[in-house]
């Protein structure tokens, strides 16, 4: 268990000190997940205890938002003067974004499954 | 008494410990209102939550650094989530690798519009560029998100909220666009809800089926995956920035 959580720790670590170092422009973490994920590859599977550690952190996932989510009331005054910018650019883009998803992956699978 | 009272508040309000719990207290009883009334998208745990948070800050008059003194705690696990997404990644890697070209395609295509579309949208009617760059990252998991928000120079806190809000309108117009494409692989279904409405719409797939759940799975990684590490490139090119 606590190997588990040192290791996901470590591909964080890795992960920030790369990011840092070489002034890449994404975040650590999705570095880290993808080393994760080679690390994985290599190994041929997943261990019970990262698994484990994992899904506890990925089932509770929703509860991690609320501290940053809480933030928003720093930013009251953004908010107020672009709300409609921001609704009308949210469901828009929503759409769009599920529509061009939709079709694209449909249309793809059919052109090579015929 | 009155006095006690006082002095045991000023302990307290400044400990780490009382916002901590109220976090998770708050949390827990925002999942209860949700399940009572009905589960709706809508009134997701995660934006009551936030409603009712802010609402005791307000009332009690503690700033946020005092508020995030104690809920930084939770706030850290974000970044061990996000490594972990490794996992479902990799049980899927026989999915992935089946329908690698569609997948990846459809998923940069839609990761695309999702972020081109709510910028251009927004700075059409005039937001200023912070609320552009909080907006951008809307579609991806939170944890993402925020990371890319702040390297874009968003607010990540504004983005956190940007993304649950997209969720929830996620849940509330995929099946009208579903049934109005009349799109009925489930593979299809499902992919395209976790690209545009992240772990939302995750949970509304697993509702449709498993399979549709374990492509929204996918959808939700690949999203994050492509949003991080294209969106910080394609922003500079994005006309009237």
């Amino acid at each position: 268990m606590i190997n588990a959580i040192l290791f996901i720790l470590l591909c964080q670590l890795v992960g920030e000190v790369t990011v840092q170092l070489l002034e890449l422009p994404f975040p650590g973490p999705v570095l880290g997940m993808l080393l994760l994920f080679t690390g994985l590859m290599i190994h041929g599977g997943v261990p019970a205890p990262v698994k484990q550690v994992s899904d506890t952190l990925l089932r509770h996932l929703a509860l991690l938002f609320v501290p940053a989510g809480v933030g928003l009331m720093v930013h009251f005054g953004l908010v107020a003067r672009d709300w409609l910018p921001i609704l009308a650019g949210l469901v828009g883009s929503t759409i769009a974004a599920l529509a061009v998803t939709l079709l694209a992956m449909q249309w793809l699978i059919r052109r090579r499954d015929d | 008494m009155t006095e006690d009272i006082t002095d045991i508040w000023a302990f307290l309000s400044t400990s780490p410990l009382l916002w901590l719990t109220m976090t998770l207290l708050v949390f827990q009883f925002s999942i209860w209102l949700n399940r009572r009334l009905g589960g709706s998208p809508v009134l997701h745990p995660v934006l009551l939550s936030m409603g009712l948070l802010i609402g005791i800050l307000l009332l009690t008059g503690t700033d946020y650094d005092t508020y995030f003194d104690g809920a930084q705690f939770i706030h850290f696990m974000l970044g061990p989530a996000t490594v972990a997404l490794a996992i479902p990644l990799y049980e899927n890697r026989a999915q992935i690798a089946a329908l690698l070209v569609p997948l990846l395609v459809a998923g940069v295509a839609g990761a695309a519009t999702a972020a081109i579309t709510a910028v251009l949208i927004a700075a059409a009617l005039g937001a200023e560029i912070t609320t552009l760059m909080s907006l951008a990252p809307k579609s991806v998991t939170s944890p993402i998100a925020m990371g890319v928000s702040e390297k874009l120079g968003g607010l990540p806190s504004l983005t956190a909220a940007l993304v649950l809000l997209t969720g929830a309108i996620g849940c509330m117009t995929a099946p009208a666009v579903i049934r109005l494409l009349r799109i009925r692989d489930d593979r299809v279904k499902g992919f395209a809800m976790g690209i545009t409405a992240h772990g939302f719409g995750t949970a509304q797939a697993f509702g449709i089926s498993a399979t549709a759940g374990a492509f929204a799975g996918l959808g939700l990684t690949m999203a994050g995956i492509i949003t991080a590490f294209l969106l910080p490139l394609v922003v500079n090119w994005l006309p009237g920035l």
